[in-house]
């Protein structure tokens, strides 16, 4: 026990694949080449670390650096942004082009990703609506994304990955189990 | 000078004038001394111009500065905070940015929407509805412990998007003839409300509260309507 308390940086998280917001916050570790030490949690048997990093809402991830944990992917992977500042960068200096990351990036929360988990969770009827539902926001996204990004490889427009490949990444890699799940 | 005067008068922000979401606009916008004109948008007829600035949610707030929109209110925030540095909301410190991210997160994730649900609705429900309202603010009121604001010394980023509490709380327990936030029960909480309700720029914004109690109680008639037995 006492091991991983003695580590600078530290991660819970669950491994399975349903976890994108987990995958999110690793992939931007990964990306920036931080070391991390990953520490997974049974959601049905919580450990005493999280009860204690994560009070208010019990959930995972949460990174844990220098002693002093922070929960809520989003907010996780702002922070991963502001605290190292290797490349890639995240997201893009302007502003305003931070807002279009910030923004998209709720909307693929927001939206995407609650009514796929929608989709996947619910049968007949409220099934079919949440894929109607799905469908309608994609396209939502796909115009966003050709009006505001320019429609490119990247969202950032740069090689390297952003905020929104990232999330985009996590939350449509695991795409493919969900089909397969809920047919 | 010219240039800042210019700079100064292209930022519109579109708004409803109960919003709570536009308050913390105006609070930040104020805040940071950035003139700004506002746009009152009727939601059962709204203008052209902001479904064409928020094509995707048309829903007010909407920011528009030099011509270019931004829209979600805590999208707006950070905006605001990294375009105009004056008075910032935010610490420097990493860690402290993202606690204030988090509470604000919980502010409108569970703390509004545990209190609206409160405020619409009645007998057992309602009673149960103050009881999940009470568990998420007890968390706010731990997070004050040694804190004039949850920003600390000044008011914050989580401070602003918390603030409706202030003034809407009081709305909402009138409205629904109830108390959510007793000062026996929530010292820390009472006084931040006190403390943030009183301050300068936040005083001076507050929406007319007679008004606001009447827009409320016809939510809440026509939402008690909707959810009894037909």
């Amino acid at each position: 026990m006492r091991k991983f308390i003695t580590h600078k940086y530290l991660f819970l998280s669950i491994s399975y694949f349903d976890c994108a917001y987990s995958k999110r916050v690793e992939l931007a570790l990964r990306l920036k080449s931080i070391p991390y030490e990953y520490m997974e949690e049974d959601l049905s048997n919580k450990s005493q670390l999280l009860l204690e990093y994560n009070p208010v809402h019990k959930k995972v991830p949460v990174l844990i650096h220098n002693g002093k944990p922070i929960s809520e992917s989003h907010i996780i992977l702002e922070y991963i942004e502001e605290t190292w500042k290797t490349a890639p960068k995240l997201l893009p200096e302007d502003p305003y082009e931070r807002a279009k990351v910030r923004f998209w990036g709720s909307f693929i929360q927001q939206q995407l990703f609650e009514s796929i988990l929608k989709l996947v969770t619910r049968h007949g009827e409220a099934q079919e609506k949440a894929a109607t539902e799905v469908i309608e926001r994609q396209g939502v996204f796909e115009e966003g994304m050709k009006k505001y990004f320019g429609g490119g490889a990247s969202f950032t427009n740069e090689k390297n990955w952003g905020l929104l490949d990232i999330l985009m990444g996590s939350t449509f890699g695991a795409y493919e189990v969900h089909e397969e799940t809920s047919n | 000078m010219e240039t800042h005067s210019k700079k100064m008068a292209e930022v519109k922000l579109f708004r409803t004038w109960s919003s709570v979401f536009a308050l913390r606009i105006v609070w930040a916008l104020k805040l940071k001394d950035v003139q700004y004109d506002t746009i009152f948008e009727d939601l059962s007829n709204k203008s052209p111009l902001l479904l064409q600035y928020n094509p995707v949610h048309k829903k007010v707030p909407v920011l528009v500065h030099n011509g270019k929109s931004v829209a979600e209110s805590l999208v707006i925030l950070e905006y605001i905070e990294e375009t105009w540095k004056q008075n910032p909301l935010l610490s420097e410190d990493p860690h402290e940015r993202a606690v204030a991210r988090f509470w604000a997160k919980f502010g409108d994730e569970k703390v509004l929407p545990s209190i609206w649900e409160a405020c619409n609705s009645e007998g057992k429900e309602q009673e149960e509805g103050i009881v999940k309202a009470k568990e998420n603010l007890k968390y706010l009121e731990e997070e004050l412990k040694g804190k004039k604001f949850f920003g600390g010394e000044h008011i914050g980023f989580a401070d602003i998007a918390l603030g409706w509490l202030a003034e809407y709380k009081n709305v909402f327990e009138e409205v629904a003839s109830m108390k959510v936030i007793a000062e026996d029960e929530f010292p820390l909480l009472s006084e931040w409300k006190r403390t943030f309700a009183d301050a300068p720029i936040i005083k001076e914004n507050w929406p007319p509260r007679d008004k606001l109690v009447t827009r409320y109680q016809a939510f809440r008639e026509t939402n008690l309507l909707n959810k009894a037995p037909k």
